[in-house]
């Protein structure tokens, strides 16, 4: 039966953000199209999870539970996503562009042999009720729209933190379990370990505020006013690649078109001077401050809100400020 | 071509010996060639195509890792040839000559019109192909490409060959048989620890090495090496094949972000107390 299917990507217990986001986007669309919304949970223990989704629009979750998906590989994902797709028959597919969600929507793409766009920022539907997208290419230089073949379904990842996501409590959903013959020979590697890196605080990727630093914080130890005002905002901190190359701070903390691409509530761009590959990794954040003492600096051109002075003269107030208003 | 190389006897016979044990590594780098990252990117008039007029090609930068892995492994174990495979138009063999120039041993376009006009789907596909007619023990690819940013053909192309493919590898360990590799697999927040069977897809990505310069005399040798040409009927291939599973109708640039306020004030003080203001009462982000 036709639907739209919203792959529901969870992580130690709970359910990922994007998720909802597009489960409060594609409702819309599935409204459009006469066709049901629904869900698609695939772990080891999901059930529970169900109800969650039914607030942001699932009409239906499909869930799909063994052992032998405790942990996210691959072939193990494909072959159970696979499996509940070939049951379940969605005209569309939308997953969160997650690491795993990038990974796991292009293996079953290549299985199913159906289109598949990554990263989008905008979905509609034709006329005709096929899917169309818009998507950021180049690093973010150019947008493209585009469509898909009549191949279904036709699916696509969604860039976190663009839609809206928006709940209803009064609603629940069907849950549905289904069964896949999934065998250890489908997961095609092993898992030994998954080594925790950054503590308890969100990936820069999926964080909701960035206070960032580049060239102008002038060396490593000078990263702790931006550590603390990551702290007092509740967010995390990045990096320009001038100050990963300068060896101040790790690879992964990168935002950029060679590190990672952000796209948080917030992003405070501190001693950054903008450089095009810099803004192609936080170009969809939705609001950039930038805090530089060059009034030249391409970043300025690009920021809602400025402030042209020596940084080390700012943050610290900044500082101060924040903590008042996070204290009233 | 034959080659004539001094050995001395200890070489002749472990290599005889490897050549009858079958201890040869075939690794397979599938390289794109992509606009230089500072190239600025325009769509043509007409808005249904890329302005590549003046614009400068490199190797697609997570393609370079993937490229320098396999130099790595080649240095470390014996009996390892890197062959490295590109879809493009003519101007790609220039790509395929600076791997070569790095250290790669022979190379192979893909370049047919037809092919040109797929997706990342069948782009897949068509290299999948190409591999298939190769001997293949390790494929390494970039997980993604800084252009089209699709992060799929790695996934399709080991889907396509029934192999085991692990994409944005930070680390890789080629066990002394050279039939595992261990590998680090880079998540959100850590990273993940894996065995993997080969023949076996890996996806690069920043962190696993540092990739070398060409060196002069690797640019010399490279003019020496193969670089083969195939089309889509050399891949066995029908047009249907690779037919793309999505096209796009519109470029356009990004959505303009209007310039903003700068903040205006007497003092840093000042200037940061209205920043945090503006951004809790106007902007309501904290």
């Amino acid at each position: 039966m036709p639907g739209i299917l919203v792959y529901a990507e969870h992580k130690d217990g709970k359910i990922k953000k994007v998720a909802f986001e597009i489960l409060s986007e594609a409702k819309k669309l599935a409204a459009r199209k006469g066709e049901a919304l629904c869900a698609a949970l695939i772990g080891s223990e999901v059930e529970q999870l169900a109800q969650l989704l039914a607030p942001y629009g699932a009409e239906r979750v499909y869930c799909v539970e063994s052992d032998l998906l405790a942990n996210y590989t691959t072939g193990g994902y494909a072959k159970a996503l696979c499996d509940l797709i070939r049951q379940v028959d969605p005209s569309i597919v939308l997953f969160g562009a997650s690491i795993n969600g990038k990974d796991l929507s292009a293996r079953v793409a290549g299985r199913l042999g159906v289109g598949l766009t990554t990263d989008c920022t905008g979905i509609d539907l034709d006329e005709g009720g096929r899917l169309v997208v818009r998507r950021p290419m180049f690093s973010g230089k150019v947008y493209a729209d585009v469509v898909f073949s009549d191949s279904l379904p036709q699916m696509a990842s969604i860039r976190p933190n663009v839609f809206i996501a928006k709940a209803d409590e009064g609603r629940t959903a069907e849950v549905v379990k289904l069964t896949s013959t999934l065998t250890a020979e489908d997961l095609m590697v092993e898992l030994l370990e998954v080594i925790k890196i950054g503590g308890e605080k969100p990936d820069l990727t999926e964080a909701e505020i960035i206070v960032s630093g580049g060239r102008g914080m002038k060396g490593p130890e000078n990263f702790q006013i931006l550590e603390t005002l990551a702290d007092v905002l509740g967010g995390v901190v990045g990096a320009s690649r001038s100050a990963v190359d300068a060896g101040w701070r790790p690879q992964s903390d990168q935002v950029g078109q060679s590190g990672k691409v952000v796209s948080p509530n917030l992003y405070i761009a501190v001693g950054i001077s903008g450089a095009i590959q810099h803004l192609a990794g936080m170009g969809t954040s939705k609001v950039i401050v930038a805090i530089n003492k060059d009034p030249e600096a391409p970043i300025f051109k690009k920021a809602d809100y400025g402030i042209v002075d020596d940084l080390f003269a700012v943050i610290p107030p900044l500082i101060e400020e924040c903590k008042k208003l996070k204290g009233e | 071509m034959v080659r004539y190389v001094v050995l001395s006897h200890g070489e002749v016979l472990s290599r005889t010996l490897a050549i009858l044990r079958r201890e040869e590594m075939d690794i397979i780098c599938c390289v794109k060639q992509v606009p230089d990252t500072e190239a600025e990117i325009r769509p043509t008039a007409d808005h249904m195509g890329i302005n590549y007029e003046g614009v400068k090609f490199v190797i697609n930068v997570y393609d370079e890792y993937a490229i320098e892995e396999a130099l790595r492994i080649k240095e470390r174990l014996a009996d390892v040839s890197v062959t490295i495979v590109t879809l493009a138009p003519s101007r790609g063999v220039e790509a395929v000559r600076t791997a070569l120039a790095m250290g790669a041993d022979k190379g192979v376009l893909l370049d047919d019109p037809i092919l040109l006009k797929g997706d990342a789907h069948a782009t897949a596909k068509a290299l999948a192909a190409a591999i298939k007619m190769m001997p293949h023990d390790l494929i390494l690819c970039g997980l993604r490409a800084i252009d089209d940013d699709s992060f799929q053909v790695g996934q399709i192309i080991a889907e396509s060959l029934g192999l085991p493919g692990v994409m944005g590898v930070v680390k890789i360990d080629i066990s002394a048989d050279k039939k595992q590799a261990l590998v680090h697999r880079q998540i959100e927040g850590g990273v993940e620890v894996l065995a993997v069977r080969l023949p076996a897809v890996l996806g690069a990505t920043k962190g696993l090495n540092e990739p070398r310069y060409p060196s002069l005399p690797g640019i010399m040798k490279a003019k020496k090496k193969e670089i083969g040409r195939c089309t889509l009927g050399d891949l066995g291939l029908t047009p249907d094949d690779v037919a793309a599973k999505t096209r796009v109708t519109v470029y356009s640039l990004p959505p303009i972000r209007k310039g903003g306020k700068v903040i205006e004030g007497a003092t840093p003080e000042e200037k940061a107390a209205q920043l945090a203001r503006l951004l809790r009462e106007e902007a309501k982000v904290i």
